[in-house]
């Protein structure tokens, strides 16, 4: 009987491991950055290239900035609830826009929207490689110290917002030091 | 499995050396740039391709490898050592860039695994192997003559042997 048993068993442990295989989410590597200072950029603005843009200007707000290109599919996909963020005024995102090419970047922005507060060009995606980007998009939470928080790897969602980003959010604009920001908070990011 | 992705690891390494040396070849005839791509492409074998992760950025032609070998290539033109390469990368992209994973807790499993498995195997077949050998220690045991067995073995066999001298 017991020598019947030992190959179910043994079918039975496979078949977990490989059904837990389906959940696992392979993409979402986790960013060495989290806890720790968003790297320095200074790039000149999308829509105006005389101007430029850094971190250091940065520092003193709670933002999200979001990695984009208008040859991203998903990015698409993702901008209408970007739109909506920008309506709701719940958090100011600035983007990143990620080896694109300038004319065609605005003409997505003319064409559906501007939710960015300013566009850092990165035309030859350095920051992007310093930021540890792999693909877009990508949204990095900073908080007011130009610390990373947390990094969402492709399109953000309603869900994420709501249980993740935007409690975080709430409690990073009142806190002066990540520290403060509560256990729970965090935990729903995970 | 391992011994698999070695083979075609190599078997890769091999077209590639072949096809960078051939269009470093094509691009710029000098002896030093041959060398630079032999380096940029040693390095580059260590670094895990982060958008088709089961490969190197030497091996993937992804835009985002052909950037950061780009930055590689960069890298030891100004002179850095392959070290720093890889510490810039990880800084970066984090330990999952190595395509040598580091030995540390969260890769124990990995590491020791394997020979955790060959220690229950081996023990499982050491196991075998001994009930086997009660077992047919047994039957023999069971076909040895008694004494009575035997007795009538030799007389049988006394017997046969005078049929045959007559």
């Amino acid at each position: 009987m017991v020598k019947y048993l030992i190959p179910l068993v043994l079918f039975v442990v496979l078949a977990g491991f490989l059904f837990a295989g389906l959940g696992l989410k392979p993409r979402e590597v986790p960013s060495p950055f989290i806890g720790k200072a968003a790297p320095d950029f200074n790039l000149p603005q999308l829509m105006q290239p005389e101007k430029s843009i850094s971190r250091d200007e940065l520092l003193g707000k709670v933002y999200l900035l979001n990695v984009w290109a208008s040859w991203c599919v998903t990015c698409k996909y993702e901008h209408p609830l970007l739109m909506e963020l920008k309506n709701a005024r719940l958090v100011e995102v600035y983007g990143l826009n990620y080896k694109d090419k300038r004319e065609d970047a605005r003409l997505v922005l003319r064409r559906t929207g501007d939710p960015y507060v300013v566009n850092a060009y990165d035309e030859e995606g350095r920051v992007g490689i310093d930021y540890g980007v792999t693909g877009t998009p990508e949204t990095f939470l900073i908080d007011k110290n130009g610390t990373v928080v947390h990094k969402v790897i492709g399109a953000l969602t309603p869900d994420i917002l709501r249980n993740c980003i935007l409690p975080l959010v709430e409690q990073l604009k009142m806190a002066d030091r990540q520290n403060q920001i509560s256990r729970e908070a965090v935990e729903a990011c995970v | 499995m391992r011994l698999m992705n070695r083979v075609s690891c190599s078997i890769a390494v091999l077209l590639m050396l072949a096809g960078t040396s051939v269009m470093a070849m094509e691009a710029k005839p000098m002896a030093k740039d041959t060398v630079l791509e032999e380096k940029v492409m040693e390095i580059s074998f260590e670094l895990r391709c982060l958008v088709c992760q089961n490969q190197t950025i030497a091996d993937s032609d992804a835009e985002l490898a052909v950037d950061l070998r780009n930055q590689v290539r960069e890298m030891i033109v100004a002179g850095k050592t392959e070290e720093e390469i890889v510490d810039y990368m990880v800084a970066r992209y984090g330990d999952f860039i190595l395509y040598r994973p580091p030995v540390q807790p969260t890769t124990y499993l990995l590491w020791f695994g394997p020979f955790i498995l060959f220690a229950v195997g081996l023990g499982v077949l050491v196991m075998n192997i001994r009930s086997r050998r009660k077992i047919s220690d047994e039957e023999a045991a069971e076909e040895q003559l008694s004494s009575d067995e035997l007795a009538r073995v030799k007389s049988l066999l006394k017997q046969s042997s005078g049929d045959e001298s007559k």
